[in-house]
């Protein structure tokens, strides 16, 4: 094994390891700071796979952006947060199992698919954003597009979504406090 | 040190002496510094006052759409990086230049949407 291949290994456990930590904290916020473990040891994976523009927009997008968004989520929706005992569902055999089914599958298609494929990583590396900028403005120009369409609906979902909240108070006629929780605590 | 690896093990190394400094120091305070605690200078600081309820309150949900815009702008920001590298080497141009443009329209009609909404005053 060359020190990659270890290193890798590492990652790899590191990730798994803060993945079910998530899942298993008793304290919600401490759930979306295990996520950032998660997130990050992904991010160093992909680094070391050469897929150098991924792993910073793993660690923009999804370190930076979406555990903010989490957070928001668990600080607007909690009133007291803290331990909660009510985290565990009944379910938790059925999920353990559905995890593993779709674990067994992913593996199942990765390993069918790519038997044969080998790359060799190292330099020139593979995945540097000049490499995806070339190969999205020449191969894949209309799904970039495309994007652009589902981002806009995905912001004027938001706004449509929250608009009652950002009114002026006195404003709306069907005005709620807004103290109140707005939904079963999500997150 | 050179290479691909090479390069991103200075940034390890460097992310590991950062590490260290921060953790040493607090550690080395640690065993230095006297200790003797009272009620009073365990209770949290808040300005002087002795702090009042709990530590954790909710906010309003209005803010919730703040931190979903910066959801939606930092993916949209990260395609202008392969964008920059490539649009002006040769073989690309102007049709990719007018290509992220119409990307960047599409995103501000939404803008323009929450703009009019009144979204983006700050209440």
């Amino acid at each position: 094994m060359t020190p990659a291949d270890v290193v890798f290994l590492f990652l790899g456990a590191v990730t798994l390891g803060s993945a079910v930590l998530v899942v298993t904290t008793r304290q919600l916020v401490h759930a979306a700071l295990w996520l950032v473990v998660t997130f990050g040891a992904l991010a160093a994976s992909y680094l070391l796979l050469t897929a150098e523009f991924v792993a910073w927009v793993q660690v923009l997008i999804y370190v930076g952006a979406v555990v903010v968004l989490l957070l928001f989520g668990i600080m607007l929706t909690r009133a007291p947060i803290g331990r909660s005992e009510g985290l565990d569902s009944a379910n938790r055999p059925v999920a353990i199992a559905v995890a593993a089914a779709t674990a067994a599958l992913l593996v199942t298609v990765v390993v069918a698919g790519f038997r044969e494929a080998y790359v060799e990583l190292g330099d020139p590396p593979a995945g540097t954003s000049g490499q995806m900028g070339a190969s999205i403005f020449r191969t894949w120009v209309l799904p970039f597009e495309v994007l652009s369409l589902l981002l806009l609906a995905a912001l004027i979902g938001a706004i449509v979504l929250s608009r009652r909240e950002i009114q002026p108070p006195g404003e709306s006629s069907d005005e709620r406090p807004t103290e109140r929780p707005t939904g079963p605590g999500r997150g | 040190m050179d290479g691909y690896f090479g390069s991103y093990l200075v940034v390890a190394l460097l992310a590991g002496l950062g590490v260290a400094v921060v953790g040493g120091a607090f550690t080395a305070g640690r065993l230095l510094r006297a200790q003797r605690p009272t009620p009073e200078k365990l209770i949290t600081y808040e300005c002087g006052v002795d702090p009042v309820g709990e530590g954790w309150a909710q906010s309003y949900v209005r803010y919730y759409v703040f931190a979903y815009l910066y959801v939606v702008f930092a993916v949209d920001a990260v395609f202008l990086f392969p964008w920059a590298t490539v649009f002006a080497a040769p073989g690309y141009g102007a049709v990719t230049l007018v290509e992220m443009f119409v990307f960047l329209g599409i995103i501000a009609v939404g803008l323009l949407y929450a703009w009019k909404k009144g979204v983006l005053t700050w209440v």
